[in-house]
């Protein structure tokens, strides 16, 4: 790694302003993927500050109303274990316990892990490829590369990377709510406005500006979490990343789907919300197999494969539906 | 690397920042230790080469094989993504701390007893994975391979698949995993 500086900060207002002053200071928590981005040479912060031990940050907070408050710094491996989240949104234990290793999880933060940047091997080449993310206007490799892994939806000339974090896919299955505190103070953004697509900005993979931080993501109730599934496919049976997953969500009467959440991971720049299909499920009965198929296959209309990817299509609505039997059988 | 940088900071090696160093203490397996290390060096450098504590081991570097494997408060983390200058005042173990008044701890027995490895290079982190592991199933958490996340997991139930599942992390390129997967489940059942 290059050399760089390390503090630590005690304090949430003295390390926004820090941070929102120095274009290269970094925060660190866990330091999964920020350490292994050093390594990689895909980025080069002169700075690091050590944002675990501000304090309250940690805490996992079962509401009243049914919902969720966890906050940025609690560890993956805590917030999967915790009781009230696997009864009350068991589809983001899942998404957490289907990621990465036991040795991991444990370091890990839920704001760092929403925050981790692509797998695409091109922006990871430590001999420095090719990549707009690595390098504004260096072009894509991956765009006529190997590009099997990459995405099938929303992608750019710039950019077809896909956003890695399987916990990111449940928590917009879930419309999660990211909380950030920037120096003028705290805004709640909408889990589905968090992450960008490319476009010709790909560096940008969400919408956080310098001196913001993530300080809790909250989880509203609603009433498809408890029959809710995530499922993740994927070249290995365990550690590994996802070529596609789904988060699934659903609520019946009489075996009919009265209301249902789909978003899916491995085909998108961010977690692709399956809205179309969401709609055209509504009415249909979880034992119509053909009808399900269906409803989901209206969201892949717009898919865009690239050379190597074309089988995402089918593999993607294969696990979508998989997924939301399996969600429809916890009801 | 430092070419890489240099042209990305738009630097020469002469306008580099000074080297900073960063004094920590820490427990490691035990014992206080004083260590004075550049930020950028990680906790199983660190161990290795500043504490000649060599039983860790580096494999891939990047987080994807388990060979670094040691505890810090009691669970496992992978040293090689875990800056050294991050830890101070706290405890660490490595595979040289499991050994109790010369007796070896139950896993590192079971090891021995099913054959749980060949060149060894794998075997501290397994060791170390395996030793958390099944604390982390005695407090009741839950794996991937976990059928229902509704009640806490009893350790009753580390089946094969269950052990395998939550040793994914840690490679063997010897391929020892049945006998690894045996001397785990042995230990766990095992008080």
């Amino acid at each position: 790694m290059h050399p760089f500086a390390l503090s630590r900060a005690d304090n949430l207002g003295t390390a926004i302003a820090a941070h929102s002053q120095d274009p290269d200071l970094a925060f660190i928590a866990g330091g999964t993927d920020l350490i292994g981005l050093m390594k990689d040479h895909a980025t080069f912060p002169e700075r690091l500050l050590d944002i675990n031990h501000l304090p309250g940050l940690a805490r996992i907070e079962a509401r009243a109303d049914g919902g969720m408050r966890i906050g940025a710094l609690a560890r993956m491996s805590d917030v999967a274990a915790d009781m009230e989240v696997r009864l009350r949104f068991p589809v983001i234990a899942e998404s957490l316990l289907f990621a990465a290793s036991g040795q991991l999880r444990n370091m890990a933060s839920i704001g760092g892990n929403i925050m981790q940047r692509t797998r695409c091997a091109y922006f990871r080449d430590e001999t420095d490829g090719r990549c707009n993310k690595r390098s504004p206007g260096a072009g894509c490799a991956a765009l006529h590369g190997l590009n099997r892994n990459h995405a099938i939806f929303g992608w750019s000339e710039s950019c077809v990377a896909t956003n890695p974090s399987d916990l990111a896919v449940a928590l917009a299955a879930m419309d999660a709510i990211v909380i950030v505190r920037g120096q003028a103070g705290e805004r709640r953004i909408w889990f589905k406005d968090f992450h960008r697509l490319p476009g010709s900005t790909p560096e940008r993979d969400n919408i956080l500006d310098r001196g913001d931080l993530i300080v809790a993501v909250e989880v509203p109730a609603n009433t498809e979490a408890r029959a809710s599934h995530y499922l993740k496919v994927r070249d290995r049976a365990s550690y590994e990343f996802a070529l596609v997953s789904a988060a699934a969500a659903v609520a019946t009467e009489d075996r009919r789907i009265r209301s249902a959440r789909l978003a899916m991971g491995g085909v998108a720049h961010k977690p692709w919300r399956l809205t179309a299909a969401e709609s055209a499920l509504r009415g249909i009965s979880l034992d119509d197999i053909d009808g399900l198929r269906s409803a989901i296959a209206v969201s892949f209309l717009d898919a865009r494969p690239l050379a190597h990817n074309a089988f995402k299509i089918e593999l993607a609505q294969r696990a979508a539906l998989r997924a939301l039997q399996t969600a429809g059988a916890r009801i | 690397m430092s070419e890489a940088y240099n042209q990305r900071r738009g630097k020469t090696a002469s306008d580099m920042p000074p080297i900073e160093t960063v004094t920590i203490n820490v427990i490691v397996n035990g014992k206080p230790e004083r260590l004075t290390v550049e930020p950028r060096m990680t906790l199983l450098d660190a161990l290795r080469e500043e504490l000649a504590l060599t039983g860790t081991k580096k494999g891939c570097d990047r987080g994807e094989c388990g060979a670094c494997t040691v505890h810090i408060e009691g669970r496992r983390v992978l040293s090689c993504m875990t800056l050294a200058a991050m830890q101070d005042k706290r405890r660490v173990t490595t595979i040289e701390g499991l050994v109790q008044d010369a007796r070896l701890h139950r896993l590192q027995e079971a090891f021995i007893e099913h054959d749980g490895f060949q060149c060894g290079f794998c075997t501290s982190g397994q060791i170390m994975s395996g030793v958390a592991l099944i604390e982390e199933a005695r407090a009741g958490w839950p794996s991937a391979a976990t059928e229902d996340l509704r009640s806490p997991f009893d350790i009753g139930d580390l089946s094969e698949a269950e052990i395998r599942e939550r040793m994914s992390g840690n490679l063997c390129r010897c391929a020892c995993y049945p006998n690894i997967v045996d001397a785990v489940a042995e230990a766990a059942a095992r008080r």
